[in-house]
């Protein structure tokens, strides 16, 4: 009964929390909205006519959506990159600051999965791809492979954040035996979503571009880079609407890590374009596409500059101590970094591994408006959700919105610190 | 076997849903939308792929898309389920000497096996290639169109589904909807797929191809003798490909490609008998397979003749 009283008021209380705020808040509500709209538009005509409504073709049969699923399965390991330090080193600054890491984990996976929807051509027979409802076909198939380990991960840090937020709100401290088993097992789970996504391309021999082993590496440091810019971002924006604090020394930390990602990124991509230019086998067509075009068909350069620019430069920001800590300095590196891996992922990698296809036709990809709407839309949705979830996370870490039998507000974050594994 | 149009069951049309007859037609909604709840029901509980069918529920599909099909074309159309027979696994053979690039099998194959003109799908792509640099994709051109065949300094390479042994479509597939039969078709379950496509970035032939609109088969043009696993229409979404006509050839006829080829360059028979066609060709001709660096193992072989 009590446990009902406190459940009923959480819902209540959250309700409450949403919609409330200010115009600044209704006003990206609204965009948000808006864009959800279009693109559920957009998805409504695709449904009916086909995914001929896109600019994929037999010959690059993934593109957008494929490239934005794997960007944003990038953008989930966010999470883990903030939780090893705070565990392996207990550095209390960024263990503060972990739940927000797997709020956007968590959107993360929502836009992923909502992104594989779009994609495929039956969405009516998406539960042909569930365990025990449809048929897995698992070990064989990597895509079985990140099925499976998307939705734990998803339900890792759901049920983690879930109860560490619902815990704070009633004014109890979490447990311990279920949150840092958990906690520890994220960290394994979200390398192993980076790799298993890129297994997915990795293992396609027909594919010469994706089939390096180098990609799952490459994987891996581009994601730490993008996933911390956002949050660095949000954590800033956080810090000025809320009397929530983060120390400068915490995001300090996460921007050195990011440079030292972003060195990784780079050198990675280096060792792919010297074996691909040295050795001038026929496979270097597709790195060529990239970088230089093909003839006339040139539609990905600019592209790939632009990325390769903003990454570099993003580097040169976070890797000088003094610009890190510049505040200006730092927002402009966050924005290149996920600007440039962004694209980085989400043209550079799907559809270069595509063209020219496999009979040697170039077909040059650009994703059609409609497309693009759906995109748009996708983005909304799982930002909408990361930002109603922080709306109703800040104030219990905060000790602004707990339930009746809760505690007088404890000062700052210490409800929502995650636990040491000691 | 053939089975007329069912009598006496008109189609109400759409636009006369008004006033008394909506009620109708809404009811007729709920009970279609009951049937495939319980359809879905059922198939969550049972097997799921046509593979796993038992008989008497395959049967049932394959009335229930005869009924179907014949009503949207307006012709008695059959679907099959031929099994396939024991001791045999097909293979192709093709004579790059003997090639002229007409491409009369490409649209033989796209009649035989219902695929849709609009938007456009062909199984057989027929490539030219320079006889300077040999087999080279890289360098090749789909979209020749001289005025006459073959042209000065080429020759042509027609590729479909290579039917590989180590087949890396079908282990890719993440829900079983594509596998390899006995005789070695590679073949597709269009009810199971779900369009993820992972299939085509996995073929290194380039020989899946996606519905990527509602296909359009034009009235007359459907070839009613169909295979549920092969040239039956597909719906919108799903991925298909070449079958070695499998509605043919498991009732021991050649494939379309093969009786259209005007220089007699297409061969087809059974791998597992001595005295079969192929096997004569694999042991005294020079054959090769497209992409034997990717260990895919082909059973679709090339060979100059001449």
């Amino acid at each position: 009964m009590n446990t009902f009283r406190l459940y009923s008021r959480f819902v209540t209380g959250s309700l409450h929390l949403v919609l409330e705020g200010n115009r600044a808040y209704w006003a990206w509500l609204g965009f948000l909205g808006l864009l959800i709209i279009s693109g559920g538009l957009a998805y409504v005509g695709q449904v009916r006519t086909g995914l001929v409504v896109t600019a994929m073709r037999d010959q690059v049969s993934w593109g957008f959506y494929i490239g934005n699923f794997t960007f944003l399965v990038g953008v989930a390991a966010a999470a883990v990159v903030l939780v090893i330090p705070a565990y392996v080193y207990n550095w209390k600054p960024i263990r503060e600051i972990v739940i927000y890491g797997e709020l956007l984990a968590v959107s993360a996976i929502i836009m992923c999965l909502l992104f594989v929807v779009v994609d495929i051509g039956r969405p009516d027979r998406f539960w042909h791809i569930l365990p025990i409802v449809g048929h897995l076909n698992f070990p064989q198939s990597l895509l079985a492979w990140d099925v499976l380990v998307l939705n734990i991960y998803f339900l890792l840090n759901f049920t983690i954040v879930t109860h560490i937020l619902y815990r704070a709100f009633s004014g109890r401290d979490y447990n311990h035996k279920f949150v840092v088993p958990l906690v520890l097992l994220s960290i394994p789970m979200a390398v192993g979503i980076h790799t298993v996504t890129a297994f997915l391309y990795n293992g396609l021999a027909a594919r010469p571009y994706w089939n390096s082993s180098i990609l799952a590496p490459q994987f891996l440091a581009s994601a730490f880079c993008a996933g911390p810019a956002i949050l660095l971002i949000v954590l800033q924006v956080l810090r000025r609407f809320t009397i929530f604090e983060i120390q400068d020394q915490a995001i300090g930390k996460i921007a050195e890590l990011m440079a030292y990602a972003m060195f990784l990124n780079l050198f990675l991509h280096g060792a792919e374009a010297f074996k691909e230019y040295y050795s001038d086998t026929e496979h270097l067509l597709f790195t060529r596409y990239w970088y230089e075009g093909l003839g006339a068909h040139r539609t990905l350069v600019p592209y790939a500059w632009a990325a390769v620019t903003l990454n570099v430069v993003a580097f040169g920001l976070f890797i000088t101590p003094r610009l890190r800590n510049n505040w200006l300095a730092l927002n402009i590196g966050c924005l290149a970094t996920y600007a440039g891996c962004y694209i980085e992922k989400g043209m550079g990698l799907i559809i270069p591994g595509l063209t020219p296809d496999v009979l040697g036709e170039i077909y040059e990809y650009y994703p059609s408006p409609n497309e693009m709407r759906v995109a748009a839309g996708v983005f909304a949705l799982g930002f909408l959700i990361f930002t109603l979830m922080l709306k109703v996370a800040v104030p219990i870490s905060l000790g602004e919105f707990q339930g009746p039998e809760a505690n007088a507000p404890r000062a700052g974050t210490a409800n929502v610190a995650v636990p040491h594994p000691g | 076997m053939d089975r007329p149009l069912p009598e006496g069951t008109p189609v109400p049309a759409r636009d006369a849903a008004v006033g008394p007859a909506s009620s109708r037609l809404s009811r007729r909604e709920f009970a279609s939308c009951a049937a495939a709840a319980a359809g879905l029901l059922m198939t969550a509980c049972g097997p799921k792929r046509l593979l796993e069918f038992p008989k008497e529920r395959l049967n049932s599909r394959l009335r229930d898309l005869e009924r179907e099909y014949s009503r949207k074309f307006a012709t008695a159309v059959t679907v099959a389920d031929t099994p396939p027979m024991p001791n045999v696994l097909f293979a192709y053979a093709l004579d790059i000497s003997r090639c002229i690039g007409c491409r009369r099998c490409v649209y033989a194959c796209v009649d035989e096996n219902n695929q849709s003109r609009d938007p456009q799908v062909h199984w057989i792509r027929v490539l030219q290639m320079d006889k300077d640099r040999g087999v080279d994709f890289t360098h090749a051109d789909p979209y020749y169109q001289p005025k006459e065949v073959p042209e000065e300094n080429h020759f042509y390479v027609p590729t479909a589904c290579q039917q590989c042994r180590n087949a890396p479509c079908t282990k890719v597939c993440p829900t079983g909807a594509t596998w390899t039969d006995p005789d070695g078709i590679v073949v597709i379950d269009y009810d199971w797929c779900i369009g993820c496509r992972y299939c085509m970035a996995a073929c290194p032939y380039g020989a899946r191809h996606f519905n990527w609109g509602e296909p359009t088969i034009p009235a007359g043009k459907l070839n009613p003798k169909t295979h549920i696993l092969g040239n039956r229409p597909r719906p919108k979404g799903v991925v298909e490909k070449c079958t070695f006509c499998i509605q043919r050839t498991r009732n021991g006829r050649y494939p379309a490609c093969l009786e259209a080829c005007p220089v007699g360059a297409r061969k087809f028979g059974n791998l597992l008998d001595p005295e079969s066609e192929i096997r004569y060709i694999i042991e005294h001709k020079r054959v090769l397979v497209l992409k034997e660096d990717l260990n895919t193992m082909p059973k679709f072989f090339y060979f100059y003749a001449t």
